[in-house]
């Protein structure tokens, strides 16, 4: 067990390598490391400013948009005791893009995401915070009447349809400059957060997975269901604003800055259970963080695949990854 | 020792059984017999805490149920509830692992001494083979022996149980309303569980408590049956019960 988690540290570090290496432009290995010790490359100036400003920053954001999006999905795939529970199909995340877009539709106008100010950008992680965890705390309280876990997934769907329809209507009335980056932002991308707004990135979402590590004990209990956990002694109550919380952060965290990415936080839990073959969170929830990492640092690799400087966005790539995750897990649900 | 003093329980305003003063003691396994809808369930919740009570209290060795944190509650009555476990991944070992969670730090990692109240658990319910078994692969049977080493490995002096032969087969019925007698004896548990097996309730229990007509009638299966309760309770159209060999016949 402690082998595989090694060896996914290490292919995280292997990767998180690659991508300030990789990119639209070759820069040699040895310059590379010259100008992350701090030095400066003769005649190529614009070379530390593409590394320390451009490459190193993505690759945070990669690793921690990663690692963010796999702990939320297990965190709600275990709250909501649903193996298809995830920040995109819950709807949570629409309820992110719908405090996105009221910010930047409504309130921003014309302002577009890479010109805003750090407390312009804070404005719209608050919005997207208090979208998420609208979203989550209505989940929370439908799944106490709701039964059937398939009933949750159709409320999630639903929910993305109306906060999507009043996305649509805030569009409608919005400015063609409005509308273009907001569209932008909804392609997702994990080049928009930048070094000067990486602290705030990094702090919330560190801030937020510290939090989610805390609640291994409870959600290890909550495998078992509500009443069982609290007959361990389980505070659920508590346990369950606590998880509104920290996935409400995570969630729009990564949306805000990042743009709705789909499927990681579905398909990452499921890849560490199999990887691992268990469901205790004192190993799966640092499989997944792993994990979560390991596969938003590919994504940003492919979509950086394009010689010609432009970027595929992330929310092409992760379906294609995702899906097939996801179908492998329904087949497997159908056969027991 | 659990002491219901006029101990009313139900949901929100409606009361489901009301004014009942019983008392359950340790080394005994008590059946709680009853039709679907008498309240069964509603008295276990509620003596597990999960249903605060309407009125009357529950006194645990002289403490009043309520009053106890979340904490000492779960290291003092331990459940097995109707509801499925299914847990991907999770081995026999795992799941009564968990019933030591009230005692491990904030992590819940198991100390040695934790392993080895589970391994001990598990081989007094005697399923020292399936120890490394995933729960998804085992039977009914074996699974409620599971659950009920995950009860033992809590070390509660006492344990409710929610119709845990619901589902079983006849000899998986038998064998685990045996052990659970056994278990009563040898521990000096209380272990109160709940049943629709009637005729093996009342040849294998110390004692019974059968619900009718909104009353609570206790004593042992003789006494019961001395004094014409489980007649009452079991004698209908169609069926007859043979106080001699504590038998239901089928006319």
């Amino acid at each position: 067990m402690k082998t595989k988690l090694y060896l996914l540290a290490l292919s995280m570090a292997l990767l998180s390598v690659a991508n300030v290496l990789w990119g639209s432009l070759d820069i040699p290995l040895r310059d590379v490391w010259q100008i992350l010790c701090g030095g400066e490359v003769e005649g190529h100036p614009a070379w530390s400013i593409i590394i320390l400003e451009g490459r190193v920053p993505q690759m945070l954001t990669a690793l921690l948009t990663g690692t963010a999006l796999g702990t939320c999905g297990l965190l709600l795939q275990t709250a909501f005791r649903n193996p298809l529970a995830g920040p995109s199909i819950l709807g949570i995340d629409s309820g992110a893009n719908l405090g996105v877009a009221i910010v930047l539709l409504l309130l921003g106008g014309t302002a577009s995401i890479g010109s805003l100010t750090v407390s312009g950008h804070l404005l719209v992680v608050i919005a997207a915070m208090a979208g998420a965890l609208g979203i989550m705390a209505l989940l929370m309280l439908l799944s106490r009447l709701l039964r059937s876990q398939v009933m949750l997934l159709i409320t999630g769907v639903i929910i993305s349809y109306v906060t999507g329809s009043i996305i649509q209507l805030l569009n409608y009335s919005a400015t063609e400059q409005g509308v273009f980056s907001f569209v932008i932002w909804g392609m997702g991308n994990f080049s928009s957060v930048g070094i000067e707004r990486l602290p705030v990135f990094c702090a919330l979402s560190v801030v937020g997975l510290l939090l989610a590590l805390l609640l291994v004990k409870p959600l290890d209990a909550l495998l078992l269901g509500d009443r069982y956990a609290e007959n361990l002694g389980i505070k659920i109550g508590h346990v369950r604003q606590m998880l509104l919380l920290v996935t409400g952060l995570l969630t729009a965290t990564t949306t805000a800055f990042c743009g709705p990415i789909s499927f990681i936080g579905l398909a990452v839990p499921h890849l560490a259970r199999l990887a691992l073959g268990t469901s205790y969170h004192r190993t799966l929830m640092p499989a997944t963080m792993l994990i979560g990492a390991n596969l938003a640092l590919m994504c940003n690799l492919l979509s950086a695949l394009p010689r010609d400087g432009s970027l595929i966005p992330i929310s092409v790539i992760t379906p294609l990854i995702g899906a097939p995750v996801v179908l492998h897990v329904i087949l497997k649900s159908n056969k027991n | 020792m659990i002491e219901l003093r006029h101990l009313t329980v139900g949901y929100g305003e409606k009361a489901v059984l009301s004014d009942i003063s019983q008392t359950l003691s340790a080394g005994q396994m008590v059946c709680l017999l009853g039709a679907n809808g008498v309240g069964k369930s509603t008295i276990l919740r509620t003596l597990s805490g999960f249903l605060p009570p309407l009125s009357g209290e529950v006194l645990l060795d002289g403490r009043d149920l309520t009053s106890l944190s979340l904490s000492q509650r779960s290291k003092s009555i331990s459940v097995v509830l109707t509801e499925r476990v299914e847990v991907p991944y999770m081995k026999v070992v795992d799941l009564v692992g968990m019933g030591r969670s009230p005692y491990t730090g904030f992590f819940g990692t198991l100390s040695r001494e934790d392993k080895s109240i589970v391994t001990e658990a598990i081989e007094m319910v005697g399923i020292s083979c399936l120890a490394q078994r995933t729960i998804d692969t085992l039977s009914d049977g074996e699974r409620q022996k599971a659950l009920l080493a995950k009860a033992l490995a809590q070390q509660t002096p006492v344990i409710f149980l929610d119709e845990p032969t619901a589902f079983l087969d006849f000899h998986a019925k038998v064998s685990t309303l045996r052990l659970m007698l056994r278990l009563a004896h040898e521990t000096n548990k209380t272990i109160f569980l709940s049943t629709h097996d009637v005729e093996m309730a009342i040849q294998l229990s110390d004692v019974l408590w059968v619900v009718q007509d909104g009353q609570i009638a206790s004593g042992t299966p003789s006494l019961l049956t001395k004094n014409g309760t489980l007649h009452r309770f079991l004698e209908a159209e169609g069926i007859s019960y043979d106080a001699e060999e504590r038998t239901l016949k089928i006319k």
